[in-house]
């Protein structure tokens, strides 16, 4: 196994945890939806569908601020990343 | 609006999509594809998600259930925002393994198993069955629509006779555009751009359509809001249990639905289109799904009560009057049917001849690899299966009657595909999920699935007998179909979803931890779970020195390849640095190779082809016993390395310490001789004085006997220096001769104290005895050891610089040995001159010299080797400590050698 360096550059740390907001985007969205459905069965409708767009929209923003970084990352210090899901 | 126009509007849409997909097709082959390889026809392309069934169905859906259709692109949303997850692998792998389809990627990827390729091949055929039917009904739906306007005109041909003529149509459009030309890397610019294009004109409809409802005829935003708050319609309240399910089935099916695999992962052209991807087309979705609420409900409030509500989009802009709206919006459901219709028949086709077709077809005729043209044969198998599917698809829908609401199909298709999941997932996340195990859940959930879904939905007594519903499989009431061990709480749709993933998720893990994967399976499986590592690419399967010539490859490979199969051949001749045509058939380019032919006809085939030309199917146990032969050695020799690395580092310190050793003793024995030549000159001095005074004659007695005294006193000095460098000499020769004798030690300590006595008689300085440890009876030589006891007590008393002096002596008995320590409380012996003490000629200090010459440790040593002992410093005793051990019985009386 490679010996990775204990510290990074500021940019390498920062597209990492980068990577880890990716990561964790999909979990946040998933419990903000999901919030309707842990509601009363008799909860309104237009409350509802008000709340889910404005959720979907925040993601899809957020998504869109993350990707651009993310991509560029990839092929510029993807050696220096440990190998993924290693089982 | 005349039912003649609506045709013709139709076909020339068509025509128009043609010379689209004809241009771009065009310009790909000239490589100026420009702008068409940007992310945002990539993401249009994904919109292939949204089918009619989301352009009609949705508001049907809304209609009936309230907000709950918004559960079908929230799962695909969620997954998509978490591209970073599981899709960015997912293209990767497709992108490296030259992967054509869902049921390539799972039968490459476990071994490149034609059985899998099947049976993945099976299950989606089955499961897009329905889905195609959806696509042609709602598309018969949307025509019958228009008719009902039509004055007498053409109601009497029926439905099935509109369905009928759509899905030839369709599957000549597919055949002409899906088929033209098999492509090394399955990829259909023309029909990925063709979509885009039906993509912005769904979008537009729909939007249309919304802008219109809501501001047009629902007055405004806020009113529509209330609206939707105020409608109370039963079923409209969110059901926990689908909320959650369905989303959960969404986000499984926009993995796993062979449509979206091939636009998402075959027609991938680069990577980093799906970052733009991962938020836009969450975007479309949004957009799409954005005026659904609002025009259901605007559409229920407005419409009468028998109206089809998965025909609102289109029924409602034609009851006010919108003819030009409602074209359009004809137009766009349209589009979504045919885009759908024709990807999934081309994903469908692919896997058809790929993996079930082909792979027999060379097993039951393995000449086949070497003659004919197969280009020829692969494609007309793609062909006649994309007619065969879609006459599925229109015999499902004749025989389900049509009449059942579209979100209920769809969502059968979708649980069925998303049986492929585990498998899938299993497959690039797990490096232990094996052959047997993605079968036997392969199996089990589709299984399940058709038993608790598919097959009810042909309604009860169909296909299973009504009896069944109520009592059970075989009168076992756990075995109800829509309440499985008992769970008849459940909605239908969730009860088959979770059972059947939930078994088929079971069956894969279960089945990989007890079998054993075959040495493709492991390669195949590091291959695409490591996807993101280079090091593990590198040692993909590949085949080494085969006994084919070159140019059987090339033929084989030119039947599939046509042209392109020239070019590669002499880039890769080019590349290992020959002129022509025929490269060498080195491991890497074989690999290379059979990736290419794999984009063709899939891997298993590729694999297949390759094996027959090479005349092996698999990695054999020789080849796998080298490749672990040879790992085993550079193993072996690196941890030699590393040990004699290691060993080297030792001798190397060794060494060193020696060497300073050495130094020290070089230099201390100059300034011995330098002292010793100094300490036999100061007697000799005075001795030549005095007696030449004494020659001289004439001088008073008592000044001839001083003189006489100091004579003989400094000859005894000299007598004493040279004794000790003699007896050194004897003891180091190992010439010495040994007195043995019975001793007491307490005894021997005692003559030694008293004797040490005189050394320094005028300091205070006490020595702390344990009378009762030393009743000790020794063999062994009495007078040498005194001397060693003498040597250190007056060492003590001369150098302990503590006031009053004291020093403890200790005995101990232990297994045969004695331990004698003698501990002062002086300062002790700094560190650094430890290692030097014994040594000959060693003095630590000048000031003190009593007499010695620094030999007296040396002689001690000396002696106890002697005696078969040893002396040896006790560091950490806060002041100098010196432990003797010795033998309580000497062996070999007199072991020195004679004189």
């Amino acid at each position: 196994m490679k010996n990775s360096p204990l510290f990074l550059a500021r940019a390498v740390y920062r597209r990492r945890r980068l990577r880890d907001a990716a990561r964790l985007l999909p979990l946040v969205g998933l419990l903000l939806i999901l919030l309707p459905g842990l509601g009363s069965e008799e909860g309104s409708n237009a409350f509802d569908a008000v709340y889910l767009f404005v959720v979907w929209i925040v993601l899809i923003l957020t998504a869109a601020l993350i990707a651009p970084g993310l991509s560029q990352s990839e092929t510029e210090d993807d050696t220096a990343l440990p190998p993924e899901d290693e089982t | 609006m005349p039912f003649n126009l609506l045709v013709l509007s139709c076909v020339l849409y068509v025509i128009f999509l043609f010379s689209v997909a004809f241009v771009v097709e065009r310009r790909a082959t000239q490589g100026r594809l420009g702008f068409l390889r940007s992310p945002m026809i990539y993401t249009l392309s994904l919109s292939i998600y949204c089918t009619a069934w989301t352009f009609y169905g949705a508001v049907g859906y809304a209609a009936r259930s309230g907000i709950e259709y918004l559960t079908i692109y929230l799962g695909p949303t969620l997954v998509f925002v978490g591209w970073w997850l599981v899709l960015r692998k997912l293209v990767r792998i497709g992108r490296q393994q030259r992967v054509t389809s869902i049921a390539d990627l799972i039968s490459s990827r476990f071994g490149k198993s034609n059985l899998l390729g099947v049976v993945v091949t099976l299950i989606a055929v089955i499961a897009a069955t329905p889905y195609i039917a959806l696509q042609l009904q709602s598309m018969t739906l949307s025509f019958s629509v228009f008719a009902q306007d039509t004055p007498g005109g053409w109601i009497g041909q029926g439905r099935e006779d509109i369905a009928l003529w759509v899905a030839a149509g369709l599957a000549l459009f597919t055949i002409i555009f899906g088929t033209r030309k098999l492509d090394a890397k399955e990829q259909h610019h023309g029909i990925v751009t063709a979509i885009a294009v039906e993509a912005v004109v769904k979008l537009v409809a729909l939007l249309a359509v919304g802008i219109f409802v809501v501001w047009g005829v629902g007055g405004g935003v806020l009113s529509v809001i209330d609206k939707i708050a105020a409608m109370d319609s039963p079923g409209w309240e969110l059901k926990h249990d689908r909320w959650f399910g369905l989303i959960v089935l969404s986000a499984a099916a926009v993995i796993s639905l062979p449509r979206m695999f091939q636009v998402m992962v075959v027609e991938n052209i680069d990577e980093s289109h799906l970052a733009r991807a991962s938020w836009a087309f969450p975007l479309y979705m949004f957009a799409m799904s954005l005026f659904i609420l609002p025009i259901a409900v605007v559409g229920l409030e407005r419409m009468p009560a028998d109206a089809n509500p998965d025909m609102l989009v289109l029924t409602l802009p034609l009851a006010e009057g919108q003819g030009a709206l409602a074209m359009l919006v004809f137009l766009g459901g349209f589009s979504s049917a045919t885009s759908m219709v024709i990807v999934e028949t081309i994903a469908l086709a692919t896997m058809i001849s790929n993996n079930v077709v082909m792979p027999i077809w060379l097993r039951l005729r393995p000449a086949a690899a070497f003659s004919g043209d197969l280009r020829a044969g692969v494609l007309l198998t793609r062909r006649l299966a994309i007619g065969g599917v879609l006459a599925l698809g229109y015999l499902y829908y004749r025989n389900s009657g049509g009449s059942e609401a579209l979100a209920a199909i769809g969502l059968i298709a979708f649980a069925g595909m998303a049986q492929f999941l585990p498998a899938l997932l299993g497959g690039i996340f797990w490096r232990g999920g094996t052959k047997v195990g993605a079968l036997a859940g392969l199996l089990t959930g589709s299984v399940i699935w058709a038993y608790t879904l598919f097959l009810p939905s042909f309604g009860e007594g169909a296909v299973i007998p009504a009896q069944v519903f109520s009592d059970g499989l075989l009168g076992f009431s756990w075995l109800r179909p829509r309440a499985l061990f008992g769970t008849d709480g459940m909605d239908p749709l969730v009860h088959s979803v979770f059972w059947s993933l939930a078994l088929n998720a079971i069956a894969f893990a279960l089945g990989s931890v007890l079998t054993f994967p075959d040495p493709v399976e492991r390669i195949q499986g590091v291959a695409f779970v490591n996807a993101f590592d280079r090091e593990a690419q590198a040692e993909r399967l590949g085949w080494s020195h085969g006994q084919a010539e070159p140019e059987a490859l090339l033929s084989l490979a030119q039947r599939i390849l046509g042209e392109e199969a020239l070019t590669f051949f002499e880039a890769q001749a080019k590349a290992q640095g020959k002129e022509g045509f025929l490269p060498d058939l080195t491991p890497e380019f074989l690999a290379e190779a059979e990736r290419r032919l794999a984009g063709s006809v899939g891997a298993a085939t590729a694999h297949a082809m390759i094996s027959q030309l090479f005349g092996r199917a698999t990695v054999t146990v020789e080849d796998l016993m080298a490749v672990a032969n040879e790992t085993a050695q550079i193993m072996e020799y690196s941890a030699k390395l590393e040990a004699k690395q290691e060993e080297l580092t030792i001798t190397a310190r060794q060494l060193r310490e020696v060497n300073e050793k050495l130094t020290q003793l070089s230099v201390q024995k100059d300034a011995f001789l330098s002292q010793i030549s100094h300490e036999l000159r100061t007697p000799m001095t005075s001795i030549r004085a005095f007696s030449e005074i004494l020659t001289e004659g004439d001088l008073p007695p008592e000044m001839v006997g001083d003189s006489g005294r100091i004579i003989h006193t400094e000859a005894v000095r000299l007598t004493r220096l040279l004794d000790d460098l003699l007896d050194l000499s004897v003891l180091e020769n190992g010439t010495v001769q040994l007195n043995l004798d019975l001793a007491h030690l307490g005894g021997m300590l005692d003559r030694a104290v008293q004797a040490a006595a005189q050394t320094r008689p005028d300091r205070a300085f006490e020595i702390v005895r344990d009378a009762a440890s030393e009743e000790i009876h020794l063999l062994t030589d009495p007078d040498r050891l005194v001397q060693v006891f003498i040597n250190l007590i007056s060492n003590a008393r001369k150098y302990c610089d503590a006031d009053p002096g004291v020093l403890r002596v200790v005995v101990r008995q232990k297994a045969g040995r004695i331990n004698v320590d003698f501990i002062d409380n002086g300062k002790g012996i700094p560190k650094e001159s430890q290692r030097i003490i014994f040594e000959k000629f060693a003095r630590l200090t000048d000031q003190t010299r009593a007499g010695g010459a620094g030999l007296g440790l040396a002689i001690v040593r000396e002696i106890m080797t002697n005696l078969g002992g040893s002396i040896s410093y006790l560091p950490g005793q806060r002041g100098a400590a010196f432990r003797v051990t010795l033998p309580l019985r000497l062996e070999k009386p007199g072991q020195g050698k004679p004189l």
